[in-house]
């Protein structure tokens, strides 16, 4: 009897436990190897570049924090550089309050990094390692909800500074936290990086090529991983990054073991960068560009003279008006350059945004990563890429 | 008989099978946005939902009795959300975690579905963007509460 062969399709999501959200993957198998796979998006579609055009400039905040939500205030961070280039008050922003962004973004950048090592080490197996990840990021979410009183999207980067000033005891329960840090990244080390399970899981897993990174797109984590020392922090520093001392590590071999490494190293790098900046701000002081035509009036005045109150009033029922143009500025986000092309015109809403989301080129290279892989692989490289689908859709 | 001492509680059988049930709830892993990280953190070590026995989280639909709607539902996902829900075997729970998922949050737009209770039946609704694991701890609390109340049908 002659044999036939053909190839199977499977359906892996958009429920699925591991595809990091609601990602569907139409997957044409061949016994246990992949021969093509189709991402499915769009399942998470929630249409907040659309919502952001019928809202103030101030109001887009909350909608973009909530894009990308394991690394929220890098969103923010970055839809407030583009309004406040447009708005010409770059200049103006006190070194506190970019400290103080910076400070924030990379503790963001640790929170993010570590739910992707929690999701990723559990999905390979791992489960002790997203036990460990979810008590340091519980750290940091205390601390987001010191600074705002909110867990997740604190909102605290406001166009034209910061929300309020630092909480009382800031610095002492950031600092020792930070300080515990790189001992807490040695334990995952040891849990992991010469753990055989992990390392048969993951070497060789999901290579990609130099050409085939730049040709998506990639950048971030994913590109660094091949070698491509690209950051947005050194190749266009943003904020005042450029007065810190940090590396951008890089790995060659492209691999989903490649991306681990990088990513640690870069956690290790943050807590640097963290360390730094936190040195550098004092417990009180200024904490907005101080122009009263964007911020509003610190409360003590709006309680005590007319003219604050009537600013006040103007701020949160008109807005202010950014004037016509159109700009992006990119920031390092976790997961790569991530920046928001804002296009307004002269009002106090904007026509357009458009966001550059790092999830999405990801989401677009898997095919070439899992293609010619064994089907226990597609897990592994999923989780290395670190997609959020709320940044793949928005 | 007065040597052998054996304890014996009495109950009714309405009253043992609700008891079951709500000891033991199987959430599945049902993860749409934001609110997921959250469901996560309340399966994690600092609030721990091990402690009112739900933290057996199911992949399969099929294995679970308690869907938890964490995140915005976006109308090209609520087909996949109801069929998920109708692989669930009975009894069956839902809970809407969060403000997108229980009346749109703020993405009152064209792809959000304004609620998920015009998809699937919701037993409890946790408020919050997203709610904090204590929130969704209590949601659970009233649905074992709403499971205890429940009489057992025909």
């Amino acid at each position: 009897m002659a044999t036939r062969t053909e190839t199977m399709t499977v359906n892996m999501g958009p429920q699925h436990p591991s595809t990091h959200g609601v990602l569907r993957l139409v997957l044409e198998l061949d016994g246990e190897t992949i021969v093509n796979a189709e991402p499915t998006i769009g399942f998470l579609h929630t249409g907040i570049e659309k919502t952001a055009e019928q809202k103030k400039w101030q109001q887009i905040i909350p909608l973009v924090e909530r894009m990308d939500y394991l690394g929220p205030q890098s969103n923010s961070l970055a839809f407030c550089l583009s309004a406040e280039r447009l708005l010409g008050i770059e200049d103006q922003m006190p070194e506190r309050v970019t400290n103080i962004r910076v400070l924030l973004a990379e503790v963001q950048r640790l929170s993010s990094h570590l739910v992707w090592l929690a999701t990723h080490a559990m999905e390979i197996g791992a489960v002790s390692v997203m036990m460990y990840a979810f008590r340091e990021r519980e750290q940091i979410l205390n601390i987001f909800e010191m600074i705002a009183g909110f867990r997740m999207f604190p909102s605290y980067f406001r166009i034209g500074g910061l929300r309020e000033d630092l909480p009382r005891g800031f610095h002492g329960v950031l600092k020792p936290f930070l300080e515990q840090m790189p001992e807490r990244l040695d334990g995952y080390e040891k849990l992991l990086t010469k753990n055989q399970v992990w390392t048969k899981r993951t070497v060789g897993v999901g290579r990609l090529s130099k050409e085939e990174t730049l040709a998506m797109g990639l950048v971030g984590p994913m590109a660094r991983a091949v070698g491509i020392p690209y950051d947005v922090r050194k190749a266009f520093p943003y904020l005042n990054y450029h007065s810190y001392d940090f590396k951008v590590p890089t790995e060659t071999a492209g691999d989903v073991f490649a991306r681990y490494q990088v990513k640690l190293v870069e956690m290790r790098e943050s807590v640097k960068i963290a360390l730094q900046a936190l040195d550098r701000i004092s417990p009180t002081g200024v904490y907005d560009c101080g122009d009263y035509r964007i911020v509003p009036p610190p409360k003590d005045r709006v309680y005590t003279e007319m003219e604050a109150l009537i600013q006040h009033f103007l701020i949160y029922s008109q807005g202010f008006n950014v004037p016509k143009g159109e700009c992006y500025v990119p920031v390092e986000g976790p997961r790569g350059e991530h920046g928001f092309y804002i296009v307004s015109d002269g009002t106090n809403r904007p026509v357009r945004i458009k966001s550059r989301a790092p999830s999405f080129y990801a989401c677009q290279a898997l095919p070439m990563m899992i293609k010619g892989g064994l089907i226990a692989d597609v897990i592994a490289v999923i989780g290395s890429t670190d997609v959020v689908m709320g940044d793949v859709d928005r | 008989m007065a040597d052998i001492e054996v304890p014996i509680l009495t109950t009714t059988v309405e009253k043992m099978v609700q008891w079951a049930r709500r000891s033991a709830i199987w959430p599945v892993t049902f993860g749409l946005a934001c609110c997921a990280i959250e469901m996560m953190a309340m399966a994690a070590g600092r609030y721990d939902v091990a402690r009112f026995g739900a933290e057996v989280f199911r992949g399969s639909p099929r294995q679970s009795d308690l869907m938890i709607i964490a995140g915005r539902l976006s109308r090209k996902m609520a087909p996949v959300l109801r069929r998920i829900y109708d692989q669930m075997p009975e009894p069956k729970w839902v809970i809407s975690m969060g403000a997108c998922a229980s009346c749109g949050g703020v993405f009152d737009n064209y792809s959000i579905v304004q609620g998920v209770d015009q998809v699937v039946p919701v037993d409890v609704f946790v408020p919050g963007c997203p709610p904090r694991p204590e929130a969704l701890i209590y949601g659970i609390v009233q649905l074992q509460r709403k499971i205890d109340r429940s009489r057992m049908s025909a």
